[in-house]
């Protein structure tokens, strides 16, 4: 596999790897059947993600676009965590293998997953700000 | 603990032997003559190519003009297939049996002349991973054009009772085709004795280049040309002759197959440590037999971590190694090998293989034993399949094919 040496050092050192315990958002995405799950963690004060942690089960490409995701989330606004797209993971990774660009879809989908869960936990119905994200499928 | 380099994908090729490289050289500048010229540069080399068939035929226990040199183990497994197909079909004879974890070279093969009009019986295999020579008797029929099974799986090395099948067969005058590119040099092969009429097998396995192969075609049966043109391979594999490749198959052959009793003595154990010293780790399973299994291959499946990321971890600390992981796959499903033995995907993810070359040692397995454990409880830290298996209780079932929650 390819990687470019941003995927490999985003494997090898991801950045914000963990839990948080009193996350205002939680978002999992993807399955085990598949092979790829990704958990994102947000603490959201005011508009602002003031931190953000994932948990990822899945090859390196799919580690590495978590670890850049939430990277590029923290401190930003929810409406410039919405704006976040996979192109734009993929780029900020100077690039995926075609195979692996499915992970930085789940990237995507992990952090709304995630602000699903928070407006939901705010009583708001998530559908017209954040839009659907798959469900996960269970066995 | 000092990093180490170790080669632990010898299943996925080798490096050319310095003995084997030592006797191509000649080849390339000095004796560079085409076989079919008539000066003495090309007369040499014919005679090169008759001792170099001569020598691969006494390492199988056949005879020169049964080896036909190829490109490799799936040229080989091609010509076998599709050659006896189209042969054979002509005396109605449209069936072909084969096992549901052979390579794909052999399955894609078979997948190929499905589309073109054959019945093909794919054989489970017992979770063990391991053919019963009595489903291959089973499955014979009037129009069995052929029967191919692997002789060791390239993922989990196990060995095939080839002799056993083989007998079947000759009994039902059924050919016999098995692709042995993971077996020479690694159990004895006489395909006289083993009655097997065609194998397939690739030099880059046991340290002769990549790009050069042979098909064992016993006396008597007629394979269609592979490739029309000169004369070269009996007319049947027109081309030039890959001169320095088929010198350096030779070598290699004779290498690979010298000893290879004392060679497993060797190794085995080293093997052993690393299968018992892996399995320590919890929510671990060998794959395939542990008995009916080469000397130097290790497959294990380790839950909730997934393969690709175990392969660069181990890449981190020195050591090469292979998976059978949806994601090393290129495809979204994981190792139709592993699938076979009826693990469950979450299961076949996580798998590991190792296949050790001859200059192992004890020292690497200590390495890669207190690597391993590093690495997956990292892996595991990070892992929400791991999260939610500890918090909902979730454990590999008795015969550690599917997840269960524990009561």
């Amino acid at each position: 596999m390819n990687y470019s040496e941003k995927v490999m050092d985003h494997f090898i050192n991801p950045r914000n790897v963990g839990e948080i315990p009193d996350a205002d958002g939680v978002g999992e995405v993807g399955n085990a059947k598949c092979g790829d799950i990704m958990k994102m963690y947000l603490k959201i004060e005011g508009n602002v993600i003031t931190d953000c942690k994932f948990k990822t089960f899945g090859c390196g490409a799919a580690v590495a676009t978590s670890s850049m995701a939430t990277e590029m989330i923290k401190g930003r606004t929810i409406e410039e965590a919405l704006q976040l797209t996979n192109k734009a993971v993929m780029e900020a990774l100077d690039g995926l293998p075609p195979v692996k660009v499915h992970c930085s879809v789940l990237a995507e989908q992990a952090v709304k997953a995630a602000l699903t869960d928070y407006y939901t936990r705010q009583g708001i119905d998530p559908e017209p700000i954040v839009g659907k994200v798959p469900e996960m499928e269970e066995e | 603990m000092e990093k180490r380099y170790i080669y632990a994908d010898n299943a996925a090729t080798t490096a050319v032997s310095d003995a084997v490289l030592e006797e191509m050289l000649p080849y390339f500048k000095e004796h560079y003559g085409n076989p079919s010229s008539i000066y003495a540069l090309g007369r040499e080399n014919e005679r090169a190519i008759i001792d170099a068939r001569a020598r691969v035929a006494k390492c199988l226990g056949a005879q020169p003009n049964e080896i036909f040199f190829t490109a490799g183990g799936s040229e080989s497994d091609n010509w076998a297939i599709k050659g006896t197909a189209d042969r054979l079909a002509a005396k109605g004879k449209k069936h072909i049996i084969t096992s549901v974890f052979e390579h794909h070279a052999v399955l894609h093969t078979c997948e190929f002349l499905e589309k073109h009009g054959f019945e093909i019986t794919y054989l489970s295999v017992s979770p063990e991973g391991l053919i019963d020579p009595a489903d291959v008797e089973k499955a014979i029929r009037e129009d069995t054009a052929l029967v191919t099974i692997m002789y060791a799986n390239n993922e989990i090395g196990t060995v095939q009772p080839i002799a056993e099948i083989g007998a079947i067969c000759k009994k039902h005058g059924v050919l016999f085709h098995t692709d042995a590119v993971q077996a020479v040099g690694h159990v004895d092969i006489d395909v006289k004795a083993q009655n097997i009429d065609m194998l397939s097998l690739s030099g880059h396995k046991f340290h002769a280049p990549k790009g050069i192969g042979a098909l064992y075609v016993r006396r008597g049966i007629q394979l269609p040309n592979l490739i029309h043109g000169g004369g070269q391979e009996s007319g049947k594999r027109a081309g030039t002759e890959n001169v320095p490749g088929i010198i350096g198959l030779a070598k290699a052959i004779e290498l690979a197959t010298e000893n290879i009793s004392a060679k497993n003595d060797r190794i085995r154990p080293l093997r052993d440590k690393l299968i018992d010293g892996i399995l320590q780790i919890d929510q671990t399973r060998l794959n395939g037999s542990r008995e009916q299994r080469l000397a130097t291959n290790i497959n294990i499946s380790i839950v909730g971590i997934e393969g690709e990321s175990l392969l660069l971890m181990l890449d981190h600390y020195g050591i090469q190694a292979s998976s059978g992981s949806a994601c090393t796959s290129g495809s979204l499903d994981p190792s139709h090998v592993l699938l076979s033995l009826g693990l469950v995907h979450e299961v076949a993810h996580g798998s590991l293989r190792l296949s050790l070359g001859e200059d192992f040692t004890e020292e690497d397995a200590d390495y890669i034993l207190e690597s391993m454990p590093k690495i997956v409880t990292y892996l595991r830290s990070m892992s929400p399949m791991w999260e939610k298996m500890q918090q909902e209780h979730i454990r590999l079932n008795a015969d550690k094919t599917r997840l269960v929650k524990e009561d």
